[in-house]
């Protein structure tokens, strides 16, 4: 558990769009690829997940049909949106220009003062 | 099917399917069995697989629920739930739902009904083509009321109408040979059909061109109903033979079914062309300037002009009436009127009377909404603990709010249903009642579309009205004080607002009540009133003799036969002859004027009495006393001086007092000096709500008349008269129709408005006793109940029952006295504006005053006494044993 952060409120959004950026997944294939590329140390309650993708569905930022999955399944496919790639955009620079100020201010030594 | 699931798949029929219910069922589940996969091949058994995804996945019914806010149609569901726990907390208190819906049903159906006749009466318009444009036209003090040559002169002389139509209404004798019955016939213009733009069903109709003199155009076109009832919907009747006062006519016509004349609750039988009149009625009114004979006058508005530049233009046309034809009525102020209700004469009261009605209708709907508010702010202080822990563990006050409208809505859309349900059946038996016996009047009030909607608004706006109470009380509960307190712990329930309500609601009833017992009051005295005859024991045989085809010097000779004859049979004292019986739907005035005067123009005439014309016994069998002078003899004939017998309001106005009246000489219209020879006291001739009015007797010997209606006195029941009475007159002569009708029956007509006011006020007046009732039970049976251990320890301490009672009760009796006496007086200044629908109202009458109280205090007792034996009889051991 050790490893594992929870994510902040908010932050799950944008890392659905980061995840779909990279090519359009099921509902389980965005849970494997967030486990992915966060390297697992994000920790997702995997129901979780879904309340958050169809808002994005409903804001227009992911589009979602259904398909056949690599199991053979019925699977809902989601892939981005213009606005969906946009909003990712947006957000990944505002979360950078975030990281950094947070790192920075958290990096402050006294003598930097 | 359950509704619910019924309703769901409704609801996802109607949404797109990406984004159904079903949808991110599926959507979850794919998930789960995903997972289940890579379990499986991690190693695990399937089964041990699928239930690992499960667990992993997280609280289901949650996420299910969040997807569906997420995708933004929580709404159909919640509400469903809502829906569904509403119906189970209804369900565990069957009483108090049924209570609740009853109550509303009652209450909008009485609010639909009454708008029901609202929307006949008054909004709907006539079922003729374009009624928007169609005015009537009427003058002065007259109603419509014209001359012939008069109404010509505004047809042809008015700018505003594109064609103006004329029409009366009579009832000759219609025969196809053998079968003679009196048909209600309209006289109408020959441009009649054409103005008011209506094509025959069958055949042809009559049109102006068609007008060539005095009974130039001998046809006849019959209403639908008529053909259908008479000829058996018979094609062929086209161009048959038919007689109407025994003179031949031929059926040229039938109207659409549709149509059914331009009055609204009167529907003709037959339609016949004005200038056959004089064949018709046996009399020329073709002439004659003061015989103002046509009904009434209607017709579409040219486009581009308002009533009122049409009133301005028919006044220039009354001025130059005036001018050319000096010895004539006034025709001045014109109005512009809706044909449907007459305009004002029936028009204005009738439009008054349903105004009233809808108010207090829809002051029993605000009282039942105050009832069931209060009903609904004592459920919601009971269940303040469910509330309390609903809001404890975290759901929304809007949510617990929503939850409590959707019971209240669901209440009132229950009670609107069946409200509704009531009111139709009851619509349908009013549009098929025949109120009057001789008169083909009808009430068009089969409930429309209009009348469902607002019957659907009504429900649904006091289900917000009542849903609202107890409101502001969830709003304010504070869940822990509740929970810390216990079973006796309570939402502090404003006990202010409910007693306000439950004031208003008493105050409402007792005007009703005190409105109703003034209007029934008025129905009693007027039966018994003074009407300047005594109708028991009598038969009315009303006999048109001019339309039976006796004309002029045969009138008095088979007056005479049918007299001598009917004064024969067994059981007749006295019989007589008059024209028209006084309170019998008819108006013929005449003016008349000082013996000093000159100038006889009508505007300049003393008085325009009631005018009766009487064969010499009248008075004995109508029972009129006489005051002084003498009556009518066989030598009062047209070979001796012109005689009147007067009343004493005649007396008073024309002749100067009423003790020297006998043997004083006043004038007719053409200058005739008639001397009074005898006095009789004031009646009731047109209603029994007139003023005094001044009335003369003139003898038929002096002025023959056709019209007659037989006077005959008998001792026993009149309805024995009837059958020997028809008997009779058939023997003499079997072309002759008449109606004939205990006197007391054709009253029906003059007390026809104070007996459907005081049916109305009565029925509304129960309505809101027995929501007073409803309302003053509950608020004493929850007051009982929420100081049960209370009066159980006082009881304990040894209080006298009285005390028990007092506390237990008084607040609700207090209410009760306070209601009852500001519905009282609103009801005194209410009925007020009765006058014109009751005889003499007199509110301020000791015994209506004493009736409500007496009502009131009844209700109190009868509301109160379950409260008040659960009061008295409490154990108080068994009581402190429970706690």
């Amino acid at each position: 558990m050790t490893n594992q952060a929870q994510i902040l409120p908010g932050t799950l959004d944008l890392l659905i769009l980061k995840a779909v950026s990279l090519g359009p997944l099921h509902g389980y294939g965005v849970l494997l690829r967030i486990g992915q590329i966060s390297e697992a140390a994000l920790l997702i309650e995997q129901g979780a997940l879904y309340p958050a993708l169809f808002r994005l569905v409903r804001q227009g930022l992911l589009r979602a049909n259904w398909g056949i999955s690599e199991n053979n399944r019925r699977a809902k496919f989601y892939e981005l949106t213009a606005a969906g790639r946009r909003r990712l955009q947006e957000q990944t620079a505002g979360w950078n220009r975030l990281a950094a100020a947070m790192a920075s201010a958290l990096a402050a030594q006294p003598e930097e003062l | 099917m359950s509704p619910f699931a019924w309703l769901r798949c409704a609801g996802r029929a109607l949404l797109p399917r990406s984004a159904s219910a079903g949808d991110i069922d599926e959507a979850l589940r794919s998930h789960l069995l995903h997972r289940a996969d890579d379990l499986e091949h991690s190693g695990l058994p399937r089964a041990e697989a699928e239930r690992r995804a499960r667990i992993e996945f997280g609280a289901y019914q949650r996420y299910r629920e969040e997807s569906h806010e997420a995708l933004g149609f929580a709404g159909l569901d919640s509400f469903l739930g809502d829906l569904r726990f509403s119906l189970r907390t209804l369900m565990k208190s069957p009483g108090v739902a049924i209570t609740a819906i009853l109550t509303l049903a009652l209450a909008i159906g009485a609010n639909a009904v009454v708008f029901a006749v609202l929307n006949g009466l008054i909004l709907r318009p006539l079922n003729l083509p374009q009624a928007a444009s169609l005015y009537g036209i009427e003058h002065g003090t007259d109603y419509g009321a014209l001359s012939y040559p008069n109404y010509v002169d505004i047809r042809d002389r008015n700018r505003s109408f594109q064609s103006l139509a004329a029409c009366t209404i009579n009832r000759p004798v219609f025969d196809t040979g053998n079968n003679p019955t009196q048909a209600w016939t309209v006289e109408a213009s020959g441009n009649y059909f054409d103005a008011l733009q209506i094509r025959p069903f069958l055949g042809r109709f009559f049109h102006a061109s068609d007008e060539h003199g005095p009974n130039s155009a001998p046809w006849v076109v019959l209403s639908w109903a008529w053909w259908h009832s008479h000829f058996h919907d018979d094609r062929s009747v086209i161009g048959r033979k038919v007689l109407i006062s025994r003179r031949p006519f031929t059926v040229i016509g039938v109207t659409p079914p549709s149509f059914q004349g331009t009055l609204l609750f009167f529907v003709p039988d037959m339609f016949v062309p004005m200038v056959d009149a004089p064949e018709i009625n046996g009399w020329d009114g073709l002439s004659d300037r003061s015989n103002r004979w046509v009904f009434e006058s209607l017709g579409h508005l040219r486009p581009g002009v308002t009533p009122t530049q049409a009133a301005a233009d028919l006044d220039s046309i009354g001025v130059y009436l005036e001018k050319t034809y000096p010895g004539d009525y006034s025709h001045r102020e014109f109005r512009l009127i809706n044909p449907a209700l007459y305009g004002s004469f029936l028009g204005n009261p009738i439009r008054g009377f349903v105004t009233g009605l809808m108010l207090l209708a829809g002051l029993i709907l605000l009282a039942a909404c105050a009832n069931l508010g209060s009903l609904f702010a004592a459920r919601a202080s009971d269940r303040s603990r469910e509330v309390a822990l609903r809001l404890a563990l975290g759901s929304s006050r809007r949510r617990i709010v929503r939850q409590l409208m959707t019971e209240a809505l669901l209440i009132s859309v229950a009670g609107g249903t069946v409200g509704v349900a009531i009111s139709v059946a009851l619509l349908r038996r009013l549009s098929v009642w025949r109120p009057l016996p001789t008169i083909p009047v009808h009430l068009p009030v089969t409930p429309d579309a209009r009348v469902y909607l607002v019957a659907l608004l009504l429900a649904l706006v006091s289900g917000v009205l009542f849903g609202l109470v107890p409101v502001r009380q969830v709003l304010r509960a504070d869940p822990w004080e509740i929970v810390k307190a216990g079973s006796g712990g309570r939402i502090a329930g404003k006990s202010g607002l409910r007693d306000t309500l439950l004031v208003v609601q008493i105050a409402v009833c007792a005007l009703m009540v005190t409105s109703s017992l003034v209007a029934l009051r008025g129905l009693l005295r007027s039966l018994h009133a003074n009407f300047g005859f005594d109708p028991q024991h009598v038969v009315l045989a009303q006999i048109d003799l001019s339309m039976a085809g006796y004309h002029n010097d045969q009138v008095a000779a088979i007056q005479k036969r049918i007299l001598d004859t009917v004064r024969a049979l067994p059981g007749v004292k006295s019989a007589a002859t008059t024209d028209n019986a006084p309170l019998i739907p008819s108006e013929e005035r005449e003016p008349v004027y000082r013996e000093e005067a000159h100038d006889l123009r009508v505007s300049q005439a003393a008085a325009m009495p009631f005018r009766y014309i009487i064969s010499p016994d009248y008075f004995e069998a109508a029972g009129t006393p006489l005051l002084a002078g003498r009556a009518f003899t066989q030598h009062d004939d047209l070979s001796s001086p012109r005689v009147a017998i007067v009343n004493e309001q005649f007396a008073r106005g024309v002749l100067g007092s009423a003790s020297g009246a006998i043997g004083r000489y006043f004038r007719l219209g053409d200058g005739t000096r008639v001397q009074v020879v005898g006095l009789v006291p004031d009646g009731k001739y047109l209603s029994l709500t007139e003023d005094p009015q001044p009335a003369m007797f003139v003898p038929v010997l002096q002025k023959p008349w056709g019209q007659t209606t037989l006077v005959v006195r008998g001792a026993g029941d009149p309805q024995a008269l009837v059958a020997p009475l028809r008997n009779t007159l058939r023997g003499i002569d079997p072309g002759m129709s008449a109606e004939i009708h205990p006197w007391t029956e054709e009253l029906d007509y003059a007390l026809f408005g104070s007996r459907v006011t005081v049916l109305a006020l009565s029925v509304l007046g129960l309505m809101g006793l027995m929501l007073a009732a409803t309302g003053i039970f509950g608020m004493a049976s929850y007051a009982v109940s929420q100081r049960m251990r209370e009066l159980g320890i006082r009881m304990a301490l040894g209080a006298q029952r009285t005390e028990i009672l007092e506390t237990a009760l008084g607040r609700a009796l207090r209410l009760l006295a306070l209601g009852s006496a500001a519905g009282l007086v609103l009801g005194i200044l209410a009925s007020r504006g009765l006058a014109f629908l009751i005889y003499e109202p007199s509110p301020g009458d000791p015994l209506v005053l004493a009736g409500v109280g007496l009502t009131m205090l009844l209700l109190g007792l009868i509301a109160a006494w379950i409260p008040a034996h659960r009061a008295i009889s409490i154990d108080p051991l068994a009581l402190l044993r429970e706690e």
